[in-house]
Formats: C-alpha cells, sequence, structure tokens
C-alpha cells in the first residue's frame, strides 16, 4: 500500500478498534445507557431521530455559514481599510483584539438581552470567526515582497492597482489559512450561542438538542448530536482545505507537491 | 596601460556616439548625490558626494563591494528613492521610459509568465492587442516564446531571471537598470546570460546601467566600470573597458581579458583600502 493508502486506513482502523473496544466493555459490564450508551445505539439513535436531528443541524449550518460568511466579508474589508488607512488601523486594531479573547461563552448570555435570538446566535459566530481572517489577511497584506511593490511604483501603479493586482493575490495564502480557521470556529461560536439561548428557553439548533437531551437524560441523543456536530467540523474543514488547494493549485507551495 | 585617470575623448566610442544620434540623445548627470537613511536614532550614509554621467547607449557598470551603496546609486536613478542632497538630471526631460530588474527574480508567484511579463503594460492599461504582441517579442527576445503559460514556480533560476529581464523589456525602455541580476545563478548560467545580455543590448542599443560586485562580470559586460568606494559610497575611480564587441568565450579566455580584471582588481583594492583608511 502507499503512504496515501496508510494515511486513510490507519486512522480508520484506530476508530474501529476504539469502537469495538466500547462496545465491548458496554456489553460486558451491562453498563445503562443513560450513563454510557454503546456506539451501535448511538447510531440507531441517530437514525431513527433523524428528521429532528437533521432539521436541528440545518439550522446551526445555517448560522454557522451566515457567520462565517460574514466573518470573511468583515474580516478582509477591516484588513483592508486598516492597511489602506493607518490611522484607522491604530484606532480599531485594539478593539478587535479585545473582542478576541474575551471568551464568547460570556459575552453571549448580555447579546442575547439586545438581540433577537437568530441575530444573537449570529453575532456569535461572526465575533468569534472573524478575528483569525483579519489578523491572518494583515499578515498576507503586510508580506508583500518589498521589490514587487517597488516595481509596481516604477510603473506609476495606483494604491488601488497595488491593493488588486498585488497585495490581495499576494496575501491570499494567508487570507485561506485565516478562512480555514474561521470556519471551524463560527460552529463554535454558533453552539456556544445556541446553548446559552437554549437555557433561556428557546431555539431548535442542535446544540439546543444537545441541552435539551441533557435535562431529559436522553444520553444517546446526546451522542448522536455530538457526532453530528463533530462530522459538521470534519466537512466544514475539508471543504475549506479543498477550496485552497484549488485556488492555490500552481504557484504556492502549500499546495503543491514535494520533490523528492 | 593607466587608465585610472579618465581620458573624456575614450568614452567617445562610434557605437555610442550613433545610437545616440538615432535615439536621441538620453543622457543622466546625477550631480552630487547623497543619500541618508533613518533607523532608530542612527543615521546611515548610503552615498555621499556621488556624481556620474551616463552616456546614451553605453553599457556602464557601477562596481563595488556588498554595501558600498551601488544599488542605492541604482534606485535613485529609477526614482524609487529620494536622494537627502543631489539631482538627478535627464537630458531629455524626465519621462523617459525604465526597465528595472532586481537581484531576485521578483516575479509574482500566482501569475503565468505571460501575465508577468504583461504586468507594466497592465498598469499602464495598455491596448489589448499591442499588449499581446509586446508580450510575445519580449518572452521571443528572451527565448522563452514556450514558457508563457508555466508558473514561476515551474522554472529555473536562469529563466526566471530571464522573464524578469522581458518584462523589464516590455516598455521598450530606453534605461534598463540591472541591480546584480545574475549574482544567485550559477557560473554557467549566468555566462549564458551575459552573453544573451550583450546580445540584447547590441540588438536594442538600449542604455543599461548595471550593479555588481564581480571584477570580472563587469569587465565581460561593460564599456565603462565605475568603482565605487564603501560607506558612505562615492565614486572612487572610473575605467574604460576598450576592447571590441561582440564579446565571446575567446573574450573570457584571452589575456586582454587578464589584464583588464587585474587592473580592475587594483582599483577596487585601493577603493576598499581608501575607505578603510
Amino acid at each position: 500500500m502507499s503512504e496515501r493508502h496508510w494515511r486513510i486506513a490507519l486512522p480508520v482502523l484506530v476508530l474501529l478498534l476504539v469502537m469495538a473496544l466500547w462496545q465491548t466493555l458496554v456489553q460486558i459490564w451491562v453498563i445503562p445507557p443513560y450513563v454510557l450508551p454503546s456506539p451501535a445505539l448511538v447510531l440507531s439513535t441517530l437514525v431513527s431521530d433523524a428528521p429532528l436531528l437533521l432539521q436541528s443541524l440545518g439550522v446551526t449550518l445555517i448560522t454557522t455559514f451566515l457567520g462565517f460568511l460574514l466573518a470573511a466579508i468583515g474580516g478582509v474589508t477591516l484588513a483592508v481599510a486598516f492597511h489602506q488607512w493607518r490611522p484607522v488601523g491604530y484606532a480599531f486594531y485594539p478593539y478587535a483584539v479585545a473582542l478576541q479573547v474575551t471568551p464568547i461563552v460570556a459575552v453571549a448570555p448580555l447579546l442575547l438581552i439586545y438581540l433577537p435570538q437568530q441575530l444573537a446566535v449570529l453575532a456569535c459566530a461572526w465575533i468569534v470567526a472573524f478575528f483569525p481572517v483579519l489578523a491572518n489577511t494583515t499578515l498576507g497584506l503586510n508580506s508583500v515582497d518589498h521589490n514587487l511593490i517597488a516595481l509596481f511604483e516604477l510603473y506609476k501603479a495606483s494604491r488601488a492597482q497595488i491593493l488588486l493586482n498585488l497585495k490581495l493575490p499576494a496575501a491570499l495564502p494567508q487570507i485561506l489559512a485565516g478562512l480555514r480557521i474561521a470556519g471551524g470556529l463560527s460552529l463554535i461560536g454558533a453552539v456556544v450561542a445556541e446553548i446559552a439561548a437554549g437555557s433561556a428557553g428557546a431555539g431548535s439548533g442542535l446544540a439546543y438538542r444537545i441541552a435539551e437531551s441533557g435535562y431529559r437524560l436522553n444520553i444517546p441523543r446526546m451522542f448522536a448530536a455530538l457526532l453530528l456536530l463533530s462530522l459538521a467540523g470534519i466537512a466544514i474543514f475539508f471543504l475549506l482545505s479543498a477550496i485552497t488547494q484549488r485556488v492555490l493549485g500552481r504557484w504556492h507551495e502549500s499546495a503543491t507537491p514535494r520533490e523528492r | 596601460m593607466n587608465v585610472a585617470t579618465l581620458d573624456p575623448s575614450r568614452t567617445e566610442r562610434p557605437s555610442a556616439a550613433a545610437a545616440a544620434a538615432s535615439r536621441g540623445a538620453l543622457s543622466i548627470s546625477c550631480r552630487d548625490i547623497g543619500v541618508r537613511f533613518f533607523t532608530d536614532r542612527r543615521s546611515v550614509t548610503a552615498i555621499e558626494g556621488l556624481s556620474l554621467d551616463v552616456e546614451a547607449g553605453e553599457f556602464l557598470t557601477l562596481l563595488g563591494p556588498s554595501g558600498c551603496g551601488k544599488s542605492t546609486a541604482l534606485r535613485v536613478v529609477a526614482g524609487l528613492s529620494e536622494p537627502s542632497t543631489g539631482t538627478v538630471e535627464w537630458a531629455d526631460g524626465k519621462h523617459v521610459r525604465i526597465g528595472f530588474v532586481f537581484q531576485e527574480p521578483t516575479l509574482m508567484p500566482w501569475a503565468d509568465v505571460a501575465a508577468n511579463v504583461r504586468l507594466p503594460l497592465t498598469i499602464a492599461h495598455a491596448d489589448e492587442g499591442k499588449a499581446h504582441a509586446a508580450v510575445a517579442q519580449a518572452l521571443d527576445r528572451v527565448g522563452l516564446s514556450e514558457f508563457a503559460g508555466a508558473y514561476p514556480r515551474e522554472l529555473s533560476g536562469g529563466m526566471k531571471m530571464r522573464v524578469s529581464i522581458a518584462r523589464a523589456l516590455v516598455t521598450e525602455p530606453r534605461l534598463l537598470l540591472m541591480d546584480e541580476p545574475f549574482a544567485a545563478l550559477d557560473e554557467i548560467t549566468r555566462f549564458k546570460l551575459n552573453n544573451d545580455l550583450l546580445t540584447l543590448w547590441r540588438m536594442l542599443k538600449r542604455t543599461v546601467m548595471f550593479v555588481t560586485h564581480s571584477v570580472f562580470e563587469s569587465v565581460y559586460l561593460s564599456q565603462r566600470i565605475v568603482v565605487m568606494t564603501p560607506r558612505p559610497g562615492r565614486v572612487f575611480t572610473e575605467l574604460t573597458i576598450d576592447a571590441p564587441y561582440p564579446r565571446d568565450e575567446l573574450f573570457r579566455t584571452s589575456v586582454e581579458y587578464a589584464v583588464y580584471c587585474r587592473m580592475v582588481s587594483e582599483a577596487l583594492e585601493k577603493a576598499m583600502a581608501g575607505a578603510a583608511a
């Protein structure tokens, strides 16, 4: 088998082994499902509760996607604005950092007071996700080859031309790295806000299902919902990685195989 | 052979004079250029009192050790750096087209070869058809017509440098400024590119200002060598290399070449000794 096959086969093997061990232990020690459900029970719950769980997954994914989209647009736009007009950057960058380092779990309840629930959840997803886009885009814009900038100036390029034809394309690898982080974070932001909102008594996202199932001691459903969330996160990561690979394709070191 | 004192009559070579006549005299006078950089609380004098004339059509080399300000001098001529003192005077107005080749190929990795060469025309919003033809011609001149669709990372170091030269040529510049363009290349590639550069220079009859720290490269290429002192950079002496063109491998291995190299080496040594004293 080639290295590529091993890279797929080995993690699958680990998964199967852990599942088998889990299943065996639950059966040998006769652990009741409200303490620890077996993997088989989690899967059958996933199937039987599918309509409810998938609907909730849809709600969470829409929030995640919107949060991610706004974070991508907002992060890149803010980074460009901070970069093009230095005083704006000096004035606002510290507050972007402050927003980032304040734990979102602590902010969510406040947002839920001032904003309609749906909007509050979206705001949480955005707050968590936009900073890596901002920070990475800023790094990318500042790392452009000085000689290329000199070349553009030699040919009397305008500031807009330098931004559009040079700095943004040059920053693309960093922007995409920021987006990959933001994808996972916007899911986290949405989940945190849903749980905060769920305890306030409303909502239908997947995280709310987890909280609700917890109150009802429906542990298999908690595991099933958690599994779905985890799969959603993995899917987002792979989707964004595939997009990165596609966009950087032929030109960036990170996307091309190394000669050996 | 005492050429250390510059005899003005010797710089009037027929080829340079003819080129000047046919293209309208481009000549550049650097008068008493000084460049000072300010890094936190320290000021560094890169160049001081540098005066230099560049004749139309000539191949002029600035030779000096690292840190002698020769690159800075080139950037001042290009208008990329503002001199702290002194002026750069252009015989026929300021708006002469310039091509600049950096020490690194300085290509945009996300754009293919054609798009990289086309960059100066893209910035100037040049007409589509004309730009296409100009790019094709520039690539043909450096022998890379077949690689128009390749990406920089797919090319060798020498080929990347050729792309960089094609990009500098695409606007049909009157003046070509080259900042140690071949310093990072292996010797075989450097010799090949030296020869190709001389062929292009003879064909296109542009003025070339070349910067290098290699005595051998400067003698092989230039009509005139300006030897600079380090810290602060200023002109130590000028030397004329009167060997006829075309120059080829025969010249590179000739006694004449060796004599010129020794002469330039001695001048460079004196320049560095003078600076150290």
